[in-house]
């Protein structure tokens, strides 16, 4: 059983959104409606509950070199995104029922038949990926494809990844590979070549690595994400301060009260 | 259809030939026009970049919680304050009628809570999913087990209690109502704070970065509730109870002074918008408005201060309500505002989310 991961890799990606219909048709999730963001090519603008691979297009004015265009079309990059499987993931530690789970290859998996919909996974997730379906009520995203995995397969994305953009591997093998590219890229004159993996901070790292040009903001990948459970200390502390006022303020209050009942 | 070379009407639109016609003449006059012509809607358009993120769409999901929980959250911190004030008062001899007032209050918070938190899950099954583990780690957890634990000791002690006021006192009965007491204490205590930490620990910028603030501001907005609900039950002659809500509102005070003194991008959903403008009325019905009506009414007689007290107790109730929804819609706001989790400094003129206005330079045009 070994700790698998993604490497996307924008340099390689055309924006095809074949990773889009095999999850959906692996997963069975319901299509988004097929509408324009308005955003490039972009329909949904970002993952959802029922978008769990998401291609985003950075649409630039014409710079050659970028995206092997002529000079005079406008530049692209696309960027598959997913649900990074964090080291240590605020959905899973937030989530009260038990049902967000660390599966045996490393990834994050929400049972759908323990969910409860109390949706604090979403607004524990740092980077915006688990959503409520508004009718079901309960949390989806990404499940790094955990049955095929069971099996021996690679997720329907990568599978489905023609230019094989998606990467799917050991996670320790995949940050090699990804710093291998890297230099590749840098030698060949993309110096704005970066590779997205939030070691330094309390996330601890992700499943899901990415090969970028430019800024990772550019693409919505915030610099600092924090796990959630980074401030509880600080709440606690607070909550017991909070407590231990609330208690002595009513003893005091009712002590120095003198038209106590006395029976 | 479309392909067509667009063609003049048949008849000249008299408006839009002079409208030609007041163009020349301003560019003949000042040699430039200065109107801008027309823009697009939607213009200028949001772009990808390290200055406007993707497209300007917001990093992290928006909290999906309807009016049921911040309603939750004053219904609980007021149960919890509740509790907390009607075992402290009968251990310490207080007024009898205010400690079982008090218990009611604490009883209907206990019924009333699980109600609007199954109402928020859908179902009512889907609520026993909570009582499947235990994990401290997630406040949601904890609050949960929290309710639970409140709920049945204050039931307990409330059904124990009304049986002894009608067939007398019984060594059982005292037991089961001690009993209860007793561990309503450190659950009320729960009650009212880990809503805090709940919201604290999240990924909301507005909410994380005033995590050390949050227990103890519901804390206070949850005593001020309880002790309003009590002097609007009638014990607006209780001194006790006037000291516990002059306390809440002056911390509640200096809670609004907290928020208002600083300027942190993190507390703009505080101070403008919808989410602002609730948080303002909220903080001046908990804060200002019941410090002051319990000042005046120290120096009123005996029936004018006593309704003075009802007021506030009426104004403190009102402010802790719309204390909770305020600081879900400032949540709301603060996940819509996409600047920042990526940590871009965010331009004070357009705040929130909203485009430069055409033709002033803007970030997003140095692509």
């Amino acid at each position: 059983m070994s700790t698998t991961a993604f490497l996307t890799d924008s340099t390689l990606c055309i924006g095809c959104k074949a990773c889009e219909v095999a999850c959906k048709e692996w997963n069975h999730v319901a299509e988004d409606g097929l509408e324009w963001s308005g955003y490039s090519y972009d329909n949904t603008g970002a993952v959802g509950a029922s978008t769990w691979r998401h291609v985003k297009f950075v649409e630039e004015p014409p710079t050659p070199g970028v995206g092997g265009n002529s000079g005079e079309q406008a530049s692209w990059v696309f960027s598959s995104d997913v649900c990074k499987h964090c080291e240590v993931a605020g959905c899973l530690e937030a989530c009260p029922t038990g049902a967000i789970v660390r599966t045996e290859f490393g990834g994050v998996f929400v049972q759908p038949d323990v969910c409860n919909g109390c949706a604090y996974c979403v607004v524990a997730c740092p980077f915006g990926v688990v959503a409520k379906n508004k009718e079901d009520g309960r949390a989806f995203k990404c499940t790094f494809c955990y049955d095929r995995q069971k099996v021996g397969l690679e997720p329907a994305c990568a599978k489905a990844c023609p230019t094989e953009s998606i990467k799917f591997g050991e996670i320790n093998q995949l940050r090699a590979e990804a710093q291998e590219r890297l230099q590749a890229l840098q030698d060949r004159g993309m110096q704005d070549a970066t590779f997205y993996d939030p070691t330094h901070t309390s996330v601890q790292g992700t499943h899901a690595m990415f090969i970028l040009r430019g800024d990772p903001r550019t693409y919505n990948l915030p610099p600092n994400p924090e796990v959630p459970t980074v401030y509880l200390k600080k709440g606690w502390t607070s909550a017991a301060l909070a407590a231990g006022l609330l208690l002595g303020g009513t003893l005091l209050a009712f002590l120095t009260d003198g038209a106590r009942d006395g029976r | 259809m479309s392909n067509e070379p667009m063609s003049l009407p048949e008849e000249p639109d008299l408006q839009r030939e002079l409208r030609l016609v007041e163009l020349r003449r301003e560019a003949e006059s000042r040699g430039k026009v200065g109107v801008r012509g027309i823009r697009p809607e939607g213009a200028p358009f949001p772009k990808a970049s390290p200055e406007t993120g993707y497209y300007e769409i917001p990093l992290l999901k928006p909290p999906q919680w309807t009016h049921e929980i911040p309603l939750y959250f004053f219904v609980g911190g007021a149960a919890g304050a509740a509790a907390v004030v009607s075992a402290i008062g009968h251990y310490v001899g207080a007024d009898r009628k205010l400690v079982r007032d008090a218990r009611y209050i604490a009883a209907a918070g206990a019924v009333i809570s699980p109600a609007l938190l199954i109402a928020d899950l859908g179902k009512p099954q889907r609520f026993l999913g909570m009582m499947r583990v235990f994990k401290p780690q997630s406040p949601m957890s904890v609050g949960a087990w929290t309710l639970l634990g409140f709920g049945s000791a204050v039931s307990a002690a409330t059904f124990a209690g009304v049986l002894r006021e009608r067939y007398g006192p019984s060594f059982p009965l005292a037991l089961i109502e001690n009993a209860g007491e007793a561990a309503t204490i450190p659950l009320g205590l729960g009650l009212a704070t880990y809503t805090g930490v709940l919201i604290g620990a999240t990924a909301i910028p507005v909410w994380n970065q005033n995590v050390g603030d949050l227990p103890l501001h519901f804390a206070a907005s949850g005593l001020s509730a309880a002790v309003g609900m009590l002097e609007l039950m009638g014990h607006s002659k209780n001194r006790a109870l006037q000291a516990l809500g002059l306390g809440a509102a002056l911390f509640e005070v200096w809670e609004g002074i907290r928020i208002e003194g600083r300027s942190h991008t993190h507390l703009d959903p505080l101070k403008h918008g919808i989410s602002g403008a609730i948080t303002r009325v909220g903080g001046a019905l908990s804060g200002p408005i019941p410090t002051a009506l319990r000042l005046a009414s120290m120096f009123a007689g005996r029936e004018r201060a006593s309704s003075l007290r009802r007021w506030a107790g009426a104004s403190a109730v009102a402010g802790s309500l719309l204390t909770r929804i305020a600081w879900l819609r400032a949540g709301i706001a603060s996940a819509q505002d996409w600047r920042q989790p990526l940590e871009i400094k965010p331009d004070p003129q357009s705040w929130p989310n909203k485009h430069p206005e055409f033709g002033t330079p803007s970030k997003a045009a140095k692509v």
